[in-house]
């Protein structure tokens, strides 16, 4: 059985050169953008399943990172724009902005976005920049928390991620319980769900650098996040989680669910070292 | 719609072939009453023969197969966007027995173990949190298998 399958993918490889596929790795190219050299490819950490972690531009088509390249062509550099207004803007009964307690973002926010999911003590659970943004509206300016992915949760979060661009992934799994957190984010990465019985991994471990259809499989990191997906916008990473987990015919989690918030603290660390490349630009 | 009509086209096949060699209806095997034994199931599943045109159909169709997205094939080169995740299919029936290829189309991991990624297409045994609409339903009916079995016993 194994020297069919064998012969079969040599045969298949022979296929793939001729029909001028690109496929099988991630591409040999580098990533800069305004000036910042992008870290596309790292040493992953110890206990990582792969030797060297990549980046998801890495697996693009050349049209599709020269887009993320270039900030003028970058379809979502106006998200940055739009949570740069929403950074300054006053709402809610305390009459404060983002801006009335953090200033100037290029300052107090740089290289933040970096270092999320962070331990939150008051409510026991790992916090990532969405619900972080909602903890100071809440609390800090009485205003509502915003809904997932409306009202321009989205816009700030890419534009405080922004405030990190080129800074290296890395998140502290000392704090609280993270370790707890990344064991059930493995957990849930290794665990095959829906219909057609896959997990995390077979696509994006087991099946990476192969085509699924018309798709390159890359590892599936969550450094470019929020990015903009040339065939739906602006997408948060609990919207690309749900997207792929609905692709295998399972049921979804709900965003910022206990899942969903384990899944996140452990897919980040699987980019570790990674440069921070929100907001990226994907097909 | 497209899968609608693909399914109703696949269920007059099987009927029209049935009464057409006067097959004994002997009925369809419910996915958990299939016995896998070295690599191979005997019978046809739906207890019909298949079509391979209807299986061809189903094949590429994303909704049912898709057997493209993880498979090469160069019987069907006019279909944009073959994955390869899985090998190529290319002279499959040369490979395997029909018997063999039904093993593998209704329950993959029978065949080549837990860890392969290839869905079990006749198969209940799933993964967690499945749909609710598609609990306790397979991803092809039993005579889509018999007509996709029939269709790979064609690429020689
Ligand atoms: C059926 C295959 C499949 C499964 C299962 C799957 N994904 Fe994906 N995923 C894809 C495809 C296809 C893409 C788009 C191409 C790419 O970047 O790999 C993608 C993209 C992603 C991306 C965006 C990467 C980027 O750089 O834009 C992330 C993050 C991701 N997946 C995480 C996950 C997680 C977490 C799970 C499990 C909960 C999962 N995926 C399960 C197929 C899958
Ligand atoms: C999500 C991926 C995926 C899909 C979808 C898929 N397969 Fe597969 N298939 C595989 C993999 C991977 C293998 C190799 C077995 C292994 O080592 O796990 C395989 C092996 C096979 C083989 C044996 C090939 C050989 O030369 O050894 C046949 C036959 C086959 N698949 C038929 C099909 C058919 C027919 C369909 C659609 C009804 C299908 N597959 C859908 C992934 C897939």
């Amino acid at each position: 059985m194994k020297r069919t399958v064998i012969a079969a993918a040599m045969a298949l490889g022979a296929l793939a050169m001729s029909a001028g596929w690109a496929n099988a790795d991630p591409v040999d190219d580098e990533l800069e953008i305004d000036g910042v050299k992008m870290i596309t490819r790292a040493k992953a950490p110890e206990g990582h399943p792969f030797d060297e972690v990549y980046s998801g531009w890495l697996f693009r088509e050349a049209d599709t990172r020269a887009m993320e390249a270039d900030s003028i062509e970058n379809p979502a550099m106006t998200a940055v724009d739009d949570g740069e207004a929403m950074w300054n803007k006053v709402e809610g009964t305390a009459g404060k902005s983002c801006a009335s307690c953090h200033g100037n973002a290029s300052e107090s926010m740089k290289d933040v976005g970096a270092h999320f999911p962070k331990w939150d003590a008051s409510t026991n659970k790992p916090i990532n920049v969405e619900l972080q943004i909602n903890k100071c509206r809440t609390e800090q300016m009485g205003a509502e928390a915003l809904p997932f992915d409306k009202g321009g949760q989205q816009e700030l979060t890419t534009y405080i991620k922004y405030q990190s661009l080129g800074t290296p992934v890395s998140i502290d799994l000392s704090q609280g319980e993270m370790q707890k957190w990344w064991d059930q984010g493995k957990e849930l990465y290794y665990t095959r769900t829906g219909q057609l019985n896959l997990s995390c991994a077979s696509c994006h471990e087991v099946g990476m650098g192969k085509m699924i259809r018309a798709d390159h499989l890359s590892q599936g990191q969550v450094n470019g996040f929020p990015l903009y997906r040339l065939k739906s916008g602006l997408t948060s990473v609990h919207n690309r989680f749900r997207g792929c987990i609905r692709d295998t015919r399972a049921e979804m989690p709900k965003a910022f669910s206990d899942e969903l918030m384990a899944l996140e603290v452990y897919v980040t660390w699987r980019g570790t070292g990674l440069s921070v490349e929100t907001p990226a630009v994907r097909h | 719609m497209k899968s609608g009509r693909t399914i109703l086209g696949a269920f007059a096949g099987g009927i029209a072939l049935a009464v057409a060699f006067g097959v004994a209806s002997a009925g369809e095997m419910a996915p958990g009453d299939i016995k896998i034994e070295d690599n191979m199931v005997a019978m046809s599943v739906s207890g019909a023969d298949g079509n391979a045109e209807e299986g061809a159909a189903a094949f590429k169709n994303r909704g049912l197969g898709n057997c493209l997205a993880c498979h090469v094939n160069s019987a069907m080169s006019k279909e944009l966007f073959q994955g390869n995740i899985g090998p190529s299919l290319d002279g499959v029936a040369e490979r395997y027995k029909p018997e063999e290829l039904r093993a593998i189309v209704v329950n993959s991991k029978a065949v080549f173990g837990d860890e392969t990624v290839m869905p079990g297409f006749y198969s209940l045994d799933v993964g967690k949190h499945v749909r609710e609409d598609l609990v306790g339903k397979t991803i092809l009916t039993s005579q889509q298998v018999e007509d996709i079995v029939a269709y790979l016993t064609t690429l020689k």
